[in-house]
């Protein structure tokens, strides 16, 4: 059970590294990297290749490690109380059953993404240390003890907004995804667009390498930007004259919304290019 | 056989623990990386590094323990900085410097014996006129009187060095992580003190069972209001002067504070606390707010931060009349002291590097007044500051 990338996604050496280490000695897996290099895709294009299914817990800052185990509806259970319904009896109706309980007691092994753990609360990571190492929890209410039938693959993402604990990083593999150089990025692009026109991708690769060489850009663009870019320019049926013909300090490049996604940035950039036009005259 | 790739990082100050070691051999037994000096590196650094930031220090701390002594080698490509050779450089240096760099043989000749000699010298070398170290006359080391000097580490003390750059600089992501909002905001918040205030609106559960059973089981839903932060803050912030280089650290830290505590009250001073504080900068001479207001209006669960690099001449401090700009009736330090003596927890956070506190006398006896809690404006020293705080 190897992964070495899929026909949509392309993965380093050293990727694909972390995440055998990590399927092989069952760990999680901890993703960083600028947003847009494929963090969460990893998880989906992992699941594929392997052929297993894809659990997905998206963390939001009011998320609770306490909900990816499960939740109890007293409030339900209350009303039903009131109503006279039989399922009252059974505090099992009311227990509704998170993301890690289902990848617990899937039958076959499954691909669990916790997506963003760094939005949640500081003390988060620490909450699902035992369960993430053990993967093994009690529900209290029962007093039944829910025990992984297999360990799921744990995919976790973070854009480092928050410093992690260290006893989580202990229990993680780690993997920080660089922004990808040219050739990687160029085979990013085929494996997007393999129909694409050789001369068109080399000279839009150009200018967004020049865009991300803009000192102090609030927000770099990255590969999920240049690909729905090129998307555009494909739909738009730019040609390549059109983009080759770009002086470097001249103008906008054609669509860059889908490039900058910060008004500031367009700004700068729309002055930097026209201070370069008054000095050329 | 590992032991020594683990203590060679530990050395590199990696922080590796047992846990990955033992993950390491145990990928290894599984077979997950073939022989190969490449795999095993990418898997040595999959198991060991659990932060970006530290993969520099991987990377060379790995280099020595394959390379051995070979790495003394690659320590001197790591030395030349890769803008020297750029024509930029040259362009950047004053006529003088340039005729100062021939004197030597030109850049390149100056380059070229910097390599040998970092070759020929095995130790750490101070004074003499040769070798690179420091303080001596030779033109390689730092802290030297050789206009000609190349600077290697260290800091300039006599701002004569051809270039300031310092011996690591072209680490990518180690301390990647600067002070910015975001961490701000995380360590400010372990300044946190719960409290159930303003509109109920969630479910009590223990509450509503307890009362419904009592109601002899007619449903009686208890709210309660939701729990947050109710620590209360005065913050105290030095403007002008010699704080201008720190107004982005310190506008970090002011925005983060504002949105993370609910009693945020700040004020503005000059160097240092005297009869009056103000609000807005702009019109500091309008509306200042007499300091005696500030100490008789918060109560004592207020905590306060001030932030100032406490550099001011000593007579700022200790004299009537000793302020720079205003004939102050008091001296600054009984000021200080009234707002000591009115709140319990204070701290003085300071954006200067904690090196140079020793040298500035003002510094020290500030800090001596806040009974040492004098904390540098980093990660770190902020950290330690909420946690006293918060004690």
């Amino acid at each position: 059970m190897k992964f070495s990338g899929t026909d949509r996604y392309v993965a380093t050496d050293d990727l694909q590294m972390a995440v055998n280490a990590a399927i092989t000695l069952q760990r999680p897996l901890l993703v960083k990297g600028e947003p847009g290099t494929g963090k969460t895709m990893l998880a989906e294009e992992l699941a594929t290749a392997l052929g297993k299914p894809l659990l997905r817990w998206h963390i939001k800052s009011t998320t609770k490690a306490q909900q990816g185990l499960y939740d109890y509806d007293a409030v339900s259970r209350l009303r039903d109380s009131q109503l006279g319904d039989d399922r009252v009896h059974d505090i099992r109706n009311y227990i509704r059953k998170g993301m890690l309980w289902q990848a617990f007691e899937a039958d076959e092994q499954v691909v669990l993404l916790i997506d963003e753990i760094d939005k949640a609360d500081i003390e988060f990571p620490n909450d699902l240390l035992t369960e993430l190492d053990k993967m093994e929890f009690d529900v209290y209410e029962t007093g039944e003890r829910i025990a992984a039938r297999q360990r799921p693959i744990v995919i976790i993402t973070s854009n480092n907004e928050k410093e992690l604990p260290d006893a989580f990083l202990r229990r993680c593999f780690f993997h920080y995804i660089a922004f990808p150089d040219k050739d990687t990025l160029q085979s990013i692009v085929d494996v997007h667009f393999p129909q694409i026109e050789q001369k068109l991708v080399r000279e839009a690769l150009e200018i967004f390498f020049r865009l991300r060489e803009v000192p102090s850009l609030k927000k770099k663009p990255s590969t999920s930007e240049l690909i729905d870019w090129l998307k555009l320019l494909l739909a738009d049926r730019i040609p390549p004259e059109v983009l080759a013909s770009q002086d470097p300090s001249s103008a906008m490049p054609p669509l860059y919304g889908a490039l900058l996604k910060n008004e500031q940035d367009v700004h700068m950039l729309q002055r930097l290019a026209f201070m370069a036009r008054r000095e050329a005259r | 056989m590992l032991i020594d790739l683990f203590s060679s990082l530990r050395r590199g100050q990696v922080p590796v623990s047992l846990r990955e070691l033992l993950d390491l051999i145990s990928a290894l037994e599984q077979q997950v990386a073939s022989l190969d000096v490449n795999d095993f590196y990418l898997l040595a650094r999959a198991c060991l590094v659990k932060d970006e930031k530290y993969y520099d220090r991987f990377d060379r701390a790995f280099g020595q323990y394959f390379a051995g002594l070979q790495a003394q080698g690659d320590i001197t490509d790591a030395l030349i900085p890769s803008h020297w050779l750029d024509s930029d450089f040259i362009k950047q240096l004053s006529e003088e410097e340039r005729a100062q760099i021939e004197a030597l043989g030109g850049l390149d000749k100056l380059l070229e014996t910097l390599k040998q000699r970092l070759e020929e010298q095995g130790e750490r070398h101070a004074g003499g006129n040769k070798w690179i170290g420091t303080g001596g006359t030779s033109p390689f080391g730092h802290s030297g009187y050789n206009p000609e000097g190349v600077r290697i580490g260290g800091e300039s003390k006599h701002k004569r060095a051809v270039k300031v750059w310092e011996q690591r600089q072209f680490r990518n992501l180690d301390d990647s992580v600067e002070l910015g909002t975001r961490n701000i905001k995380v360590a400010l918040r372990k300044l946190r003190k719960f409290a159930r205030t303003g509109a109920a609106d969630q479910l009590d559960l223990d509450d509503t069972i307890r009362s419904t059973a009592r109601n002899a089981g007619l449903l009686d839903l208890k709210m309660v209001p939701e729990r947050h932060n109710a620590a209360k803050v005065l913050l105290f912030l030095d403007v002008g002067g010699s704080m201008d280089p720190f107004i982005r650290t310190c506008e970090e830290l002011f925005s983060a504070a504002r949105t993370e505590f609910k009693h945020l009250e700040y004020f503005y001073f000059h160097n240092c606390v005297y009869e009056k504080v103000w609000r807005d900068n702009r019109r500091r001479y309008d509306e200042a707010i007499p300091t005696l207001d500030v100490l008789h209006t918060y109560g004592r669960d207020y905590r306060v931060i001030f932030v100032g690099d406490a550099a001011m001449s000593p007579y700022e401090l200790v004299d009537r009349f000793g302020s720079v700009e205003h004939m102050n009736e008091e001296p600054g330090q009984l000021w200080l002291q009234r707002i000591l003596d009115t709140w319990d927890k204070v701290i003085w956070l300071n954006p200067s590097s904690e090196r140079y506190w020793q040298y500035t006398q003002s510094t020290q006896m500030i800090r001596q007044q806040v009974e040492g809690h004098m904390y540098p404006l980093t990660l770190e020293g902020l950290e330690a500051g909420i946690r006293y705080l918060s004690r």
